[in-house]
Order: structure tokens, then C-alpha cells, then sequence
């Protein structure tokens, strides 16, 4: 019996192990430093992702400054402050809404609501605030497990010598539960950065052709070009895809094993 | 580490902190409901401009979607088929290999084996769906489903539900892994103690039991599928015509979405209002089946 249990284990692995070695095999030829540092072209020799590469970490990092805090602060209200049972399972069944609801529309409505409403435009600021709500369920879930691994008794003991509920927080739980919160983070970190579709709606396919400058400035992630180089018919191009998505996937690569190298280290010295 | 209590405050400032602090936090958590009212008001409000224009009940029973031709008509059932149609697909592949791949893990295999396969199981769900869409176009159907389906057009909405399929393994087999972990040991012990051997107590008490957590992994995996735009975009194509057959370009719901924002829709068009029309027809399927399984999730873990 266990074989034929192991055989959905088998088609998974065999499936990333195939797809890993199409993506090398038509892609590691094209890799090299022009592709880093250079602009889009129409001539796939030249092209590189550099604006994209810019675009990504303007908004995965204006996101991540917003979630981030968002996120534990949310965590913090929802495990240590918040008194009104109701209450709490009512902001926990949004939060769940919210992590359910499919990521293009997260583009529809921010196209909608922030660049036209709000009239912020189609920015990297509009960008970072989708992905920051896109990933703020994954951030809060996250701060929350690490919130309730810290035993009660140790809260116990600092109210016991007078210090306030803030107090207790501060210089007691945050610091036990913020390893964990951070690898949460990364892992919400990799996901903004693999986003394409709300990107794609409020930003278009856009060939953009200067580093961005300010947050309301116009961008494209690296996700996004990669789209925009695979629709096109050229093998030049299909194999410029390959590269672009070796360096996204190896950029992915280094943030987990950042997070799995830091869950590791913090583990271990508690 | 800084000082539990600063003395040199007064007992009335260091409350005073604590409830500015809890108010602050409060409003943090207030973000995500109103993240929620924000969306689910403006699906609705830009959609009601759409339906000004365009007769719902011709919306709803409509088989022509030729929003972004000379001469619109707008069904939406060519859209709402290829959905289900890429996404039944998809729950086709990952609910048996998700299913085998929780039994194996949660009743089989070794620790080290979990801790080696675990994360590689996860690394699915990890990967951009670019990628998925870029494998599935320029490889699975020219290389693998051309050999079978030797007239499979280069799009089809085969190949894309089968990426999505792939995609949304992890959902499946981590939510139904947990289920059957936390099937209580003495419903084991009971069945062993009647002679019962290991397979039979798998499939006989452990997984009816977990059935109810296995269920809401599905309904999670069901609507990941139906939003998942990239791969469609790129697998499936932006045909939107009304087919069973999966051999064929179809367009989704999200798909039509990703060709507006490809193209560029004006602002106040009647393309630009179908994007949320489009988009709070998606989310009404959504959003039940998220509420669905989180309940269920929530009833069975208070029952173990």
C-alpha cells in the first residue's frame, strides 16, 4: 500500500525536477551580467531586466515596510490585547477573507479604488500597497503562531512584578517571537515577488525604459517582463525567459534559505 | 534586553502607554476588514455602471463574450466555462497526487524522509506561476500532450489546468496532512486491537475520519484555482468561446481580466467597467467557497 501513496510523491518531484531542468537547460546560455544590467530592447541580444529588477525591489520593499508592521501590530491587538471574544473572531474571519480573495482582483480594485479613485496613478506605490495586503494574512498568520509559542507563564511573571500589558510585550514576548516572525515575513517576501497579475493590471505591459525614481513613478517587475518575453514568438526571446526566470528563481532561492538559515540559528540558541 | 518597568514614570503614564499602544494596534487590525469593505465596495460600485449599460440577466445566460470586438455582446458563460473547466481539471490531477502524497506523509513515512520531501512539496506552490505558464506553453503540451493529442492546439486550456493542478498540490496535501494527523490515536488503537491491519485502519478510520479536513483542503484548492490568472494568460490563451472540448484556446475569467490590462482599457469605457464586473462575478465564487472551508476547518478542530 505505501507504494502506491508514495507514487503522488514521486509525479511531484519528478514534475519540479523536469521543469527545473527545462528552465536551465534552454536558459543558462543566455545568462550573463548584461542581462542584470541592462535596459528592455526589441533586439533580444541586448535586452536586459534591469527597470524590472528595480521595479521589484521598490515595491516588494515599500510593501514589506508596510506589512510587516501591519502584520505584528495586528497580531499583537488579536493575541494580547484584544478582550471581546466576538470581536476577535470577527477580524480573523476578514483577515481569512482576505487571504482568500484571488490576487488578480486585488489589481482590479487597486486599479479602481487607488489609482483612479485615490488618483495615486498606475505607481510603484500603488503596486507596493497591493502587495502589502496581498501578503499581509500570510505576515499576521505568521506573527500569530509566534505569538502563541511563547509559554503564558513568562507574561505571568512580568505582570506579577507590576509591569503593564505594553511592558510585558515589549520586553518580554516581542523578543522571544521575533525569529519566527521574521522567517513568516521572507516567506511573504517570496510570494510579492513572484506576483504578475495584480502588477499586470494596474501597471499594463508597459516597456519601460528608465530606473525608476520616486514611488509614483511608472514601473514593471521582473515577473511581468518575463510575461511580456514569453508571449513573444522568437525563440531568442523564449530563451531569454529562461535566464530572466533562472535569476527570479535563484533571487527566491537566496531569501529561503536566508529565512531557513535564520529559523535554524535562532532555533538554536533558545 | 531593556528594562521590564521604568520606575522613573509614573504608574499613570506607563498605563496611559499600554492603552495608547492597544489603540494602535486595534486600528492595525482593523486594516484587513478594511481592505475587505474597500474591495468588496468597489467590485460593487464600478459593476453597478456596468450593469447600466448591460442587461444582467443578458450577462448571466449570454454564450457570446465579444467585449474588446467591434460588436459587443456580453455572456459570460464562455468566461465562467473555461474557469470551472481549467479548474475541475486542475482539482482532477492535485486531489488524488495530494490526497497519496498527505497519506504517505502522515502515515508512512519516516521523519526523515517528511523533513527531506516536505519542503520540496511546498517549493509547488513557491514557484512563480510565470514559470508554471512559460513550462506549460513552450513544453508540456508541444513536447508531452502533442504526443498524445496530436491535433491539441499550442493553447489550450488543458495544459493549464494541469500547471494549476501542480500549483495547488501543497494546499491539498498540507491541509489534509494536518486532518490526518490529528485523527486521535485511540481510534487507532481501537481498530488495531481488533485485528485490523495498518492499510485498514488508513483507509477505514483514519481517513473518514479526516474526511471533513480533507473536504475543505479542496474547496481551498478549488478556489486558488479559479483565481489563478498567469497561467491561463499564457497556457490557455484569450479565446472566449463556449467548449468542452480541452483541446481547445479558451478564455477564463481571470484571462479576460489579464487581456484588458494587457491591452489598455481607458478609463470609463465600457471595457474598463467589465473588469470589475468580471471581477465580482469571480469573487461570488470565490468567497462562499473560502467561508465554506474555513467553517468546516474551525468546526472539526474544536471536535478533536
Amino acid at each position: 500500500m505505501p507504494v502506491v501513496y508514495s507514487l503522488g510523491l514521486f509525479i511531484a518531484i519528478l514534475f519540479i525536477v523536469s521543469l527545473l531542468i527545462y528552465i536551465v537547460a534552454t536558459g543558462s546560455h543566455r545568462l550573463s551580467w548584461s542581462l542584470l544590467t541592462n535596459f528592455p530592447s526589441s533586439n533580444p541580444r541586448e535586452a536586459g531586466m534591469l527597470p524590472a529588477i528595480y521595479g521589484t525591489l521598490w515595491t516588494v520593499g515599500l510593501s514589506t515596510l508596510m506589512s510587516f508592521p501591519l502584520g505584528i501590530a495586528t497580531a499583537i491587538y488579536l493575541n494580547e490585547y484584544s478582550g471581546m471574544e466576538k470581536l476577535r473572531s470577527f477580524l480573523q474571519i476578514n483577515l481569512n477573507s482576505l487571504a482568500g480573495v484571488p490576487s488578480v482582483i486585488f489589481g482590479v480594485v487597486g486599479l479602481g479604488f487607488l489609482s483612479y479613485t485615490l488618483g495615486l496613478g498606475r505607481s510603484i506605490l500603488v503596486g507596493a500597497i497591493l502587495l502589502a495586503f496581498l501578503t499581509l494574512p500570510l505576515v499576521t498568520v505568521s506573527a500569530l503562531e509566534a505569538l502563541k509559542a511563547v509559554p503564558d507563564d513568562l507574561r505571568f511573571g512580568g505582570y506579577a512584578l507590576g509591569a503593564t500589558r505594553w511592558e510585558v510585550i515589549k520586553s518580554i514576548v516581542l523578543p522571544r517571537a521575533l525569529p519566527m516572525m521574521l522567517t513568516g515575513s521572507i516567506l511573504a517576501i517570496s510570494r510579492a515577488m513572484g506576483e504578475a497579475a495584480p502588477i499586470l493590471v494596474i501597471s499594463g505591459l508597459l516597456f519601460i525604459r528608465e530606473v525608476p525614481a520616486s514611488p509614483l513613478d511608472r514601473f514593471t517587475v521582473m515577473p511581468l517582463l518575463l510575461y511580456n518575453w514569453i508571449s513573444r514568438p522568437q525563440l531568442e526571446f523564449r530563451e531569454l525567459a529562461s535566464a530572466g526566470i533562472i535569476v527570479l528563481l535563484l533571487m527566491l532561492i537566496l531569501l529561503n534559505a536566508v529565512a531557513i538559515y535564520l529559523r535554524y540559528r535562532l532555533s538554536r540558541r533558545r | 534586553m531593556s528594562t521590564l518597568i521604568s520606575y522613573s514614570k509614573t504608574l499613570k503614564k506607563r498605563r496611559l502607554v499600554s492603552s495608547i499602544v492597544h489603540n494602535i494596534t486595534f486600528i492595525a487590525a482593523s486594516a484587513s476588514t478594511i481592505a475587505v469593505v474597500i474591495i468588496l465596495a468597489t467590485l460593487l460600485n464600478e459593476s453597478l455602471q456596468f450593469f447600466e449599460k448591460v442587461n444582467i440577466l443578458e450577462y448571466l445566460t449570454g454564450t457570446q463574450w465579444t467585449v474588446l470586438f467591434e460588436e459587443k455582446k456580453f455572456g459570460v458563460l464562455p468566461l465562467l466555462n473555461a474557469t470551472l473547466l481549467s479548474s475541475l481539471i486542475a482539482l482532477g490531477l492535485a486531489v488524488p497526487i495530494g490526497l497519496a502524497i498527505a497519506i504517505y506523509l502522515g502515515e508512512y513515512a519516516s521523519n526523515r524522509v517528511k523533513n527531506i520531501f516536505k519542503p520540496m512539496i511546498e517549493l509547488l506552490a513557491g514557484i512563480p506561476t510565470v514559470v508554471y505558464g512559460y513550462f506549460a506553453l513552450y513544453f508540456v503540451t508541444p513536447q508531452l500532450l502533442r504526443f498524445f493529442l496530436p491535433d491539441i492546439q499550442i493553447n489550450n486550456i488543458l495544459a493549464a489546468g494541469l500547471m494549476i493542478g501542480f500549483l495547488i498540490i501543497p494546499i491539498v496535501a498540507s491541509i489534509s496532512e494536518d486532518a490526518i494527523r490529528s485523527v486521535p490515536l485511540d481510534l487507532r488503537l481501537a481498530a488495531y486491537a481488533v485485528g485490523a491491519r495498518k492499510f485498514e485502519v488508513v483507509l477505514k478510520i483514519v481517513i473518514p475520519a479526516a474526511l471533513s479536513g480533507i473536504f475543505a483542503s479542496i474547496i481551498l484548492a478549488f478556489g486558488r484555482a479559479m483565481g489563478e490568472t498567469m497561467i491561463v494568460a499564457i497556457a490557455a490563451g484569450f479565446r472566449p468561446i463556449l467548449s468542452y472540448n480541452v483541446k481547445e484556446s479558451m478564455e477564463t475569467m481571470t484571462g479576460f481580466i489579464a487581456q484588458v490590462a494587457t491591452g489598455d482599457a481607458p478609463y470609463g469605457t465600457i471595457e474598463y467597467s467589465s473588469l470589475f464586473a468580471v471581477g465580482l462575478t469571480l469573487l461570488l465564487m470565490t468567497y462562499p467557497l473560502n467561508l465554506i472551508a474555513l467553517r468546516v476547518l474551525k468546526r472539526w478542530a474544536i471536535r478533536y
